[in-house]
C-alpha cells in the first residue's frame, strides 16, 4: 500500500470533483453540495489511509513521487510529504468536509451559483493539498500562487460587507510577497545549480550574501501569507468579509502555508540566514502576539476579532519555529494543527451566529445564550480552546512553544506568556458581551435566533470539538509523526537542543 | 568594367516570404478583378492559404541554417522561429479581420476616404459591407516583417521595417465606428513612425561610415562586417555609439518601448480592434526579432556599453506601461499600456546574452501574442447598438450576463498578471532566469516590482467584471462568429497548454537559438 502514488491523487481528485460539481445544473444546488461533500469524505478516507501507511521512524520525506514536468527548467512534479505536511494535510482533510457541511446554505443568500461556491471549496481544497505535498521548490509556487484565485472569487464572489476590497485587498498582498518570492525562487535556481529539487537545494552551499536575499524573498512571502505583524492588514479584512466556511479555511489552512514555508524551505535551504534573521523574527513573533491580542480585545466584529486572535496565535508560531529547540517547534507544528482546529471551529460557530443575526457585530447580540444555549456552549468551547485552556489541544501546543523558547530566550518566553493572559481578556469578554448577560430584546424578535444548532451544525461541531479534546489529553500520536520531521529540520539549521542538566541552560542559551 | 556577378539566391529558404509578398499582390490583382460579391471569400482564403502555405514552407526550412540573396537574408534558427510565429498569429489575426458576424459589415469601411461624420459616413456605419483591402494589405504587412526578421543587412531591414509599417499606417483608419478617432491615430502613427523611420535611416548612415577603413574589408551595412567593425574599426567610437542609438530608437518605436511609446495607446484605442491585435502580436514579434538580431549578432562586441543603456530603457518601459496602465478607464487604451509593459520584459530577455535569453525571449513572445489576440478577440465581442463597449465602467456585472466570455477574459487576465498555470507565468520564468543568471538582478528586480503594480489594473477589470452587480448600460456580449470563435479558441488553448506545458515549445525555442553570422 505504501507505494499507492497517495499524494499527487490526493491533489487531483478535489479538481476532478470540483470539475463535476460545476457542471452539475445550476437549478439542482442541493446535489451540487452533495456531490461536493461526497468527493471531500473521500478525500478524507484517503488521507486517513496515507496517515497509517505512514512510518514514523521511516524516511524524513515518505510517498515520494516524480514526473517528468519542463525538462529544459528540471522542474518537475515532485511530490513527498514529512511528518509536518502529513499532519496539514490531515488537517485539510478534516476541515474541508466540515466547511462544506457548515456551508450548507451559505451560497444561497448570495443570488450566485451554488455549484460553483462548492466547486470554488473543492479547487481550494485541491490547491492546498497540492502546497502542502510538493518536494519541488517551482511546483510549490505554483501551487503557492494558484491557492489565490479560488480563494479570491469565494471572499469576492460570496463575502459580506466590503467583499470586493476585501479579495482585491488579500489578492494584492499575497501576490507582492509571491513574486518576491519568484525572484528568489529564479535565483535559487540559478546558485543552485539550475534545479529544483527540494532535496538537491538543500544540499547547496550558497554564500553568505545571496543566501539572505534569497532567505529574505522566501520569507517576505511567508510572512504575508500566515501573517505575520506588521504584514497582517490584510487579514482583518479578508477574513470579516470572507464567507465562515472559507474564512475557516483561510485562517484554519491556507495561513499555515506561511509557517509551514518557514519550516519547509526558509530554515532548511537558507540555514545560516535563518539564524541571522532569527532574532527579527522572534521580534516580529513577540510583536505579533502582544499587538494583535490588544487589537482584538477592541474589535466589535467577531469575525474580525476571531481574525486578530489568529494573528496572535501567528506570532506564538514564529516564535516557536524561531527559537529553534525542537519542542518549540514541535510545539509550533501542533499549534498549526489545533489552531486549525480551534480557530476553524470558532469561526464556524462564529458564521452560525451570524446567519442566525444577520449581523456580525457584537454590539447586536447580548444575552444569546438564554435563546439558543448550546450554540453558545459551543462557542464557549471554542473560546477556551482558542485561549488554550488546558485540557484542550491548544495548550499542550502553546506550553510546548513556551517551555522550548524558555529554555534558549527567556524574555522572548515571558513576554509571550503575557499574550496568554491578553487572550483570556479578549476570549472571556466576546464570551460575555455575545451570549451572557441579560438577553438583548431585539435579538429576540428575529426568528431564526430561536433556532439552536440543528442536526446538520452538530455533526459539523462534534468531531472539532471531540479531537480537540483528544488531542488535549492525548497527543502523542500527533507528536510521534512530528518530531522527527522538526528534529531534522533543526538539525538542518544546525541547531540542537540544550541538554537538559541543570546549569547547563545558561551555557546553551549563549 | 568588373562583371556583374548576379548573388545567388536560394529561393526554397525565401519561400515563405516570396509566397506572402506574391499572395499580397495576388490581392491587389483580385481587387480589381473579382466581382465585389465574390472578393471577400477570395480574399480571405486567399490570405489564409498563403499563410498556411508559408508556415508549411517554414516547416519543410527548419533545418535551414544559411545566408543568401547577396548576403542580404539569414535563414537560421530565431529566423524560422519567429517566422513562424508571426504566421501562427497572423493566421488568428487574418479570421478576426474576416469576422462579419459580429458587426453588419465587418468592422472595417468600405471607403476610408469618406470624411468622418458625413451623411456618407453615417449611411457607411449603417452597415454597407466593408472593403477588401484590408486582406492585401494585412498580406503585406506580414511578408515585410518574415523580411524584417530575416534581414541579415541593415539596409534590407529598412526596407522590410517600410514594407510592413505602410499597410499598418493604412489598416489602422480603416475602422468603421469612431472613425475621427481611427483617422487621428492612423495620422499619429504615420507621423512618429516616419520620424523613427528617418532616425533609423541615420543610423544606418553613422554605422556605415564607422565600418569603412578597416584593413581588407570594404564598408558595409551587413552584419558580418558590423560585428567585425565593433573590435577592428579605426573610426571614432563616436559613430558606432551614434548609430547604435539611433537604430535603437527606430527598433524600439515599433516595440513600443518607453520613451517612444507615446502612440501605443492612442493608436491601439483608435485602429480596429482585429488590427490592434494583430499588431500588438506580430509587430512586436518582428520588431523584438529585429532586436534581437541587432544586438546579438551586429554589435554583440559592444554589449559592455549599450547594456546599462538598454537597461535603464526597459526598466523605464516596465515603469511607464505598469503605472499608466493603473489609471486606464478604456480597455483597449489599459491593454495598450499593458503592452508597453510588455515590452519592457522582454527587453529583459534581449539584454539576457546568452542561448536561454535568447530562447526565453522567443518563447514569450509566442506566448503573448496568443494571449494578446485572444484579449483583442473578447473586447470585439463585448459590443452594444454603437458599437464596442470600451469604457470599462460598461464591463461591470459582465460575469452575469455572460459568463462564459467573463471566464475567458479572467483568465488571459490571470496569464498577463503572471499567474501559474498560464503562459504567462511560464513567459516570465524564461526571461527572468537568464537575466538573474547574466547577473542582471537589477533588471528582475524591477521586472518583479512592476508585475505588482500591473496586477492591479487587470484585477479591477477581474473586479469589475465579476464583483460588481450589472447595469443598465452593460452590454451585452455577441455571439461570436465561427471565425472569431476560432481565433479565441486557439488564442486561450494556447495560454492554457503553453502554461502547463511548455516544454515542448521550449525546446524547440531552443533548438532554434542560434544566430548565423
Amino acid at each position: 500500500m505504501s507505494n499507492f502514488p497517495f499524494l499527487s491523487v490526493l491533489t487531483v481528485a478535489p479538481l476532478v470533483g470540483a470539475l463535476v460539481v460545476a457542471l452539475l445544473p445550476r437549478r439542482r444546488p442541493d446535489l451540487a453540495k452533495q456531490v461536493a461533500l461526497g468527493w471531500s469524505l473521500l478525500v478524507l478516507v484517503l488521507s486517513v489511509v496515507m496517515w497509517v501507511a505512514f512510518k514514523t521512524d521511516g524516511d524524513r520525506l515518505q510517498f515520494r513521487e516524480s514526473y517528468t514536468w519542463i525538462p529544459q527548467w528540471d522542474a518537475r512534479f515532485t511530490f513527498a510529504a514529512d511528518g509536518i505536511a502529513l499532519v496539514m494535510l490531515m488537517l485539510i482533510a478534516v476541515l474541508v468536509p466540515l466547511v462544506i457541511l457548515a456551508s450548507w446554505h451559505d451560497a444561497e443568500s448570495s443570488k450566485r451559483s451554488v455549484p460553483v461556491y462548492f466547486a470554488l471549496l473543492l479547487i481550494l481544497e485541491s490547491t492546498m493539498i497540492g502546497v502542502f505535498a510538493a518536494a519541488d521548490v517551482f511546483l510549490f509556487y505554483v501551487f503557492f500562487e494558484v491557492m489565490l484565485v479560488p480563494m479570491y472569487f469565494l471572499i469576492g464572489s460570496y463575502g459580506g460587507h466590503q467583499r470586493q476590497y476585501a479579495a482585491v485587498k488579500f489578492f494584492l498582498y499575497s501576490l507582492v510577497g509571491g513574486l518576491f518570492m519568484l525572484a528568489a525562487v529564479i535565483g535559487l535556481w540559478v546558485v543552485g545549480g539550475k534545479t529544483f529539487d527540494w532535496q538537491a537545494l538543500t544540499q547547496v552551499d550558497i554564500s553568505t550574501g545571496t543566501e539572505r536575499w534569497l532567505f529574505l524573498g522566501f520569507f517576505l512571502a511567508f510572512a504575508i501569507k500566515a501573517p505575520f505583524f506588521p504584514f497582517h492588514t490584510w487579514l482583518p479584512d479578508a477574513g470579516g468579509a470572507a464567507p465562515a466556511g472559507a474564512a475557516a479555511l483561510l485562517v484554519g489552512v491556507l495561513d499555515k502555508v506561511g509557517t509551514f514555508g518557514i519550516l519547509r524551505y526558509c530554515l532548511p535551504l537558507f540555514p545560516e540566514a535563518s539564524k541571522w534573521f532569527a532574532p527579527w523574527a522572534l521580534a516580529l513573533g513577540v510583536i505579533g502576539i502582544i499587538y494583535a491580542a490588544l487589537l482584538a480585545v477592541g474589535q466589535n466584529d467577531l469575525k474580525r476579532l476571531v481574525s486578530y486572535t489568529s494573528i496572535a496565535h501567528f506570532g506564538f508560531i514564529g516564535v516557536g519555529i524561531f527559537a529553534f529547540t525542537t519542542q518549540a517547534g514541535t510545539g509550533a507544528v501542533l499549534y498549526m494543527l489545533n489552531h486549525g482546529l480551534a480557530t476553524g471551529l470558532l469561526f464556524l460557530v462564529v458564521g452560525m451566529l451570524v446567519a442566525r443575526r444577520g449581523s456580525a457585530l457584537i454590539s447586536d447580540f447580548g444575552g444569546a445564550g438564554k435563546l439558543v444555549p448550546l450554540l453558545a456552549g459551543v462557542l464557549f468551547f471554542a473560546g477556551l480552546a482558542s485561549l488554550a485552556l488546558p485540557g484542550t489541544a491548544p495548550f499542550v501546543s502553546e506550553f510546548l512553544v513556551l517551555i522550548g523558547t524558555f529554555t534558549v530566550n527567556k524574555p522572548v518566553a515571558v513576554i509571550a506568556t503575557l499574550g496568554i493572559i491578553l487572550a483570556a481578556a479578549y476570549v472571556l469578554w466576546m464570551v460575555q458581551r455575545t451570549t451572557q448577560g441579560t438577553l438583548n430584546p431585539a435579538l429576540a424578535e428575529i426568528e431564526p435566533m430561536r433556532r439552536d444548532l440543528n442536526l446538520r451544525e452538530k455533526v459539523v461541531v462534534a468531531p472539532l470539538i471531540a479531537l480537540i479534546v483528544l488531542l488535549g489529553f492525548y497527543p502523542k500520536p500527533v507528536t510521534d509523526v512530528i518530531n522527527p520531521a522538526v528534529r531534522a529540520t533543526m538539525e538542518d539549521v544546525g541547531r540542537t537542543d540544550p541538554a537538559p542538566e541543570v546549569g547547563s541552560i545558561q551555557e546553551a542559551a549563549k | 568594367m568588373t562583371e556583374l556577378k548576379l548573388p545567388s539566391i536560394d529561393y526554397a529558404a525565401l519561400a515563405p516570404i516570396l509566397i506572402m509578398l506574391g499572395a499580397a499582390l495576388l490581392g491587389v490583382l483580385i481587387e480589381a478583378f473579382v466581382p465585389r460579391k465574390q472578393r471577400r471569400l477570395a480574399q480571405l482564403s486567399l490570405g489564409l492559404l498563403a499563410v498556411l502555405a508559408a508556415l508549411v514552407m517554414v516547416i519543410v526550412n527548419s533545418g535551414d541554417r544559411l545566408i543568401t540573396a547577396g548576403g542580404a537574408i539569414a535563414v537560421d534558427g530565431p529566423t524560422l522561429f519567429l517566422q513562424g510565429a508571426i504566421l501562427v498569429l497572423a493566421a488568428m489575426a487574418l479570421l478576426l479581420i474576416g469576422e462579419r458576424s459580429v458587426e453588419r459589415g465587418g468592422a472595417f469601411v468600405a471607403q476610408a476616404a469618406v470624411t468622418a461624420e458625413s451623411a456618407d459616413d453615417r449611411r457607411q456605419a449603417e452597415g454597407s459591407n466593408g472593403a477588401t483591402e484590408v486582406y492585401p494589405l494585412t498580406s503585406f504587412a506580414i511578408g515585410g516583417m518574415l523580411i524584417f526578421v530575416a534581414a541579415n543587412d541593415l539596409l534590407t531591414m529598412f526596407i522590410a521595417l517600410e514594407v510592413f509599417s505602410l499597410p499598418l499606417y493604412l489598416l489602422c483608419a480603416l475602422a468603421r465606428r469612431r472613425r475621427l478617432l481611427s483617422q487621428e491615430a492612423a495620422m499619429k502613427y504615420f507621423l512618429l513612425g516616419a520620424y523613427a523611420s528617418a532616425f533609423f535611416l541615420f543610423g544606418v548612415a553613422l554605422v556605415y561610415g564607422f565600418t569603412s577603413g578597416i584593413p581588407g574589408r570594404s564598408a558595409g551595412v551587413d552584419f558580418a562586417t558590423i560585428h567585425a567593425a565593433v573590435t577592428e574599426s579605426p573610426a571614432s567610437e563616436v559613430l558606432l555609439f551614434g548609430g547604435v542609438a539611433l537604430l535603437a530608437i527606430g527598433l524600439l518605436f515599433k516595440a513600443a518601448a518607453a520613451p517612444f511609446h507615446v502612440w501605443t495607446p492612442d493608436v491601439y484605442q483608435g485602429a480596429p480592434t482585429p488590427v490592434t491585435g494583430f499588431m500588438a502580436a506580430c509587430t512586436k514579434v518582428a520588431a523584438f526579432g529585429a532586436l534581437l538580431r541587432v544586438f546579438h549578432v551586429a554589435f554583440s562586441g559592444a554589449a559592455w556599453d549599450f547594456t546599462p543603456v538598454l537597461g535603464a530603457v526597459a526598466v523605464l518601459t516596465m515603469l511607464v506601461g505598469a503605472v499608466l496602465a493603473v489609471t486606464q478607464t478604456d480597455i483597449k487604451r489599459l491593454l495598450a499600456y499593458s503592452s508597453i509593459a510588455n515590452a519592457g520584459y522582454l527587453l529583459v530577455g534581449v539584454l539576457a546574452p546568452s542561448k536561454d535569453g535568447l530562447s526565453g525571449t522567443m518563447f514569450y513572445l509566442v506566448a503573448y501574442g496568443f494571449s494578446v489576440l485572444a484579449a483583442f478577440a473578447v473586447v470585439t465581442l463585448v459590443r452594444d447598438a454603437d458599437g464596442e463597449a470600451t469604457h470599462l465602467s460598461r464591463w461591470a456585472g459582465l460575469g452575469r450576463r455572460s459568463p462564459f466570455f467573463a471566464a475567458i477574459f479572467t483568465f488571459i487576465l490571470l496569464a498577463f498578471a503572471g499567474i501559474p498555470l498560464t503562459s504567462g507565468f511560464m513567459s516570465k520564468f524564461a526571461i527572468f532566469a537568464p537575466a538573474l543568471d547574466a547577473g542582471q538582478a537589477w533588471l528582475v528586480v524591477a521586472g518583479v516590482l512592476t508585475s505588482m503594480v500591473l496586477a492591479f489594473p487587470y484585477l479591477r477589470v477581474v473586479v469589475m467584471m465579476w464583483l460588481s452587480e450589472p447595469g443598465e448600460s452593460t452590454p451585452t456580449v455577441t455571439v461570436p462568429g465561427g471565425l472569431t470563435s476560432a481565433a479565441l479558441t486557439i488564442g486561450v488553448l494556447a495560454t492554457l497548454v503553453l502554461g502547463v506545458v511548455p516544454g515542448p515549445l521550449l525546446d524547440l525555442a531552443n533548438g532554434a537559438a542560434e544566430f548565423v553570422r
